[in-house]
């Protein structure tokens, strides 16, 4: 009968932290959701993407392009000339409008029956290029076919223009010298504006059902208030099931960034001029912005799921929570907005900024990690101070 | 030993407690008898300083619960009316949690968990994970965790409740034990016979105040009813909320 020493200083947060991990180790859902939906499905729904919208427009600018032709009789050199560019006429079609509308044929060229006889005597003549410009697939095609039309005028116009002695110059005073500066890497970007919303959700759903079990799921079972008779203090438990929770939603975003790592070199970026680098850089980088928002996640997940009596009802609240990181991502595709240097130090959108910083190949300063880490890093001890003092409320281990 | 100074506690109109004061000995057994509703769990819970009283004071073997909650904490046993095993851990590990969170060291914790197990006969249950486990068996793990770090002041808040006949007189006599190692035992209970087949003082509440605070003959004697049940219908001055 000795009353117990009172050394559990440093005993009591590791022994929660572990007990936690332990505890979560054995439920399924957890596991699944921590190592396999929440960071495999971002990557593999990602690549799958990707490489569908990369085909198309690689098959697109390869393929031979079929293009229903109205009156090809009348110019068989413009024909020859779109044939020597890829293009395979078609038959004529009765209503080219209806056509393309119904998506039968991309674009449909119509060559006015008097087109010889203009062509003859010199005068301009018109071509007329049926196209939906609503149908964003069939542009690809519609540009194709508009350039090759061109480039055969431009062409047919310098040669009258010599046959008459002048210089082809002459018709053309001006000409635009286009200097595109976008980098390989820049390109990517505009096709990866969704990637740093993988990331949050990644670590969101690797935490989601430990912080929904260590605070409703705890109270719904009625642990919570033994658990509070042990003569430690409620600031220290929570800090030790903050960390259960951070140690799973770390472990899912590594899981993830490996699986992007791997699926990186799936992605045929080189084939159309990009360039993408999802390697140990990379992944280093956006694990050290996203240190901090592990721990705030960690803490408004607790936070949100503390104020809810039960296990359901918490999971209700974090769903609702979760659309909160998607604003940053959807703001920045939606608005291409300049980056201020204030906007690192803002949580979600700062990382959100330098993970596509990242991905253009600029990199992040030094400054702009720094602000970036310091806000989220504030953010984060807010929330855990706020958490803490949610925790002394005398409701919350009362369960029934 | 435990002391309880005139404690009050409401919640917004309620008065839950309203002015509860007893002792509870080393060495005896003490019944905190009444009727579902009348402030036991609030009073326990304020004992054990999951809440704080409105007014009054608690005194754990001369430690005041407002000074140094966890001292308070580190000298009680607890078994609330909440049980809440964690059902993806053994039994053995749902003690060992709460014993490292009392702070023993790993080989007094093993000596102490192995002989619950024994004392509560746990044996056949101690390796199993707690999902699935009967009443009996839950509240026997319950016990154990709540006894790990051999408090001197144990607390059990209707501890037979959901127990068969079996589980009750072993739980009985498991309460007689720890009053034989000197111990001070308080547990709530709104079951007559099981107040008078243990208790050597009787605490009897009922609307959140102290209506009688004596050993069971003298409640009888007090009362005029040989029977004890009489008896605490009679102090109550209802039988509303008794069950046998």
């Amino acid at each position: 009968m000795t009353t117990t020493p009172p050394k559990t200083r440093r005993g009591a947060f590791l022994t929660v932290l572990l007990k936690e991990v332990k505890e979560n180790l054995r439920d399924r859902r957890t596991l699944v959701s921590a190592f396999l939906t929440g960071p495999l499905l971002g990557p593999l729904l990602f690549v799958m993407l990707i490489n569908l919208t990369l085909n198309r427009e690689l098959d697109k600018a390869e393929k031979s392009l079929p293009v229903p032709v109205i009156g090809a009789e009348h110019a068989p050199n413009l024909v020859a000339a779109l044939k020597a560019g890829g293009v395979v006429p078609g038959a004529s079609v009765a209503d080219p409008a209806q056509a393309v509308r119904k998506q039968d044929a991309d674009v449909v060229l119509r060559i006015a029956p008097g087109y010889g006889k203009a062509w003859r005597e010199g005068e301009p003549v018109q071509v007329e290029l049926f196209y939906d410009s609503s149908q964003r697939d069939a542009n690809t095609s519609v540009e194709r076919v508009t350039q090759l039309v061109e480039s055969y005028a431009r062409q047919q116009g310098a040669m009258r223009l010599v046959a008459r002695g002048l210089s082809p110059g002459t018709a053309w005073p001006l000409q635009v010298a286009k200097r595109d500066q976008a980098t390989p890497q820049s390109r990517a970007v505009l096709m990866f504006a969704m990637l740093p919303y993988f990331f949050v959700i990644t670590i969101f759903m690797g935490g989601m059902y430990l912080a929904i079990d260590l605070t409703a799921g705890e109270r719904e079972r009625q642990s919570l208030e033994p658990l509070f008779a042990n003569p430690v203090p409620r600031w220290k438990i929570l800090c030790g099931k903050l960390a259960a929770i951070c140690a799973f939603s770390l472990a899912s975003l590594l899981v993830t960034l490996l699986a992007f790592a791997v699926v990186g070199q799936f992605i045929p970026a080189g084939k159309i001029g990009m360039e993408l680098d999802l390697g140990l850089h990379f992944a280093i980088h956006v694990l050290l912005l996203m240190l901090p928002l592990v721990l705030l996640l960690a803490a408004l997940q607790s936070m949100v799921a503390a104020f809810a009596k039960s296990y359901r009802e918490a999971q209700t609240y974090i769903s609702l929570l979760m659309l909160v990181p998607i604003i940053p991502s959807l703001l920045l595709s939606f608005m291409p907005i300049k980056a201020q240097a204030w906007m690192y130090a803002v949580p979600l959108l700062g990382q959100n900024l330098g993970i596509m910083q990242l991905l253009r190949g600029d990199g992040v300063s030094a400054g702009q990690l720094g602000l970036c880490l310091a806000g989220s890093a504030a953010a984060a001890l807010l929330a855990v101070l706020a958490t803490v003092q949610l925790y002394r409320s005398e409701k919350l281990a009362i369960s029934a | 030993m435990i002391e309880v100074r005139d404690l009050h506690k409401a919640f917004g109109a309620v008065k839950a407690v309203d002015g509860v004061g007893f002792s509870a000995r080393d060495g005896e057994i003490t019944g905190l008898l009444g009727p579902n509703g009348a402030g036991k769990t609030t009073t326990l819970r304020m004992l054990y300083t999951l809440m704080a009283p409105d007014r009054g004071q608690v005194l754990v073997d001369g430690i005041d619960a407002a000074v140094d909650p966890l001292g308070v904490r580190r000298r009680l046993g607890v078994l609330p009316d909440a049980r809440g095993l964690y059902k993806r851990l053994t039994a053995r590990e749902n003690v060992d949690y709460f014993g490292r969170l009392h702070g023993l060291p790993e080989e007094l914790l093993a000596s102490r968990r192995e002989a619950l197990v024994k004392a509560l006969e746990m044996d056949d249950i101690a390796d199993r994970r707690t999902e699935g486990f009967s009443q009996g068996q839950r509240v026997k793990t319950a016990i154990a965790r709540a006894l790990v770090h051999d408090p001197r002041n144990v607390i059990l808040d209707e501890p037979t409740n959901g127990l068969d006949v079996m589980a009750t007189r072993a739980l009985r006599r498991f309460m007689r034990q720890l009053k034989e190692e000197g111990r001070c035992v308080l547990f709530s209970s709104h079951i007559m016979q099981e107040v008078a087949a243990l208790c050597d003082r009787i605490v009897v509440i009922a609307h959140g105040r102290v209506v009688a605070d004596e050993s069971p003959d003298a409640l009888r004697a007090q009362t005029g009813e040989s029977n004890l049940e009489d008896a605490f219908v009679k102090i109550i001055g209802t039988d509303e909320g008794l069950a046998a």
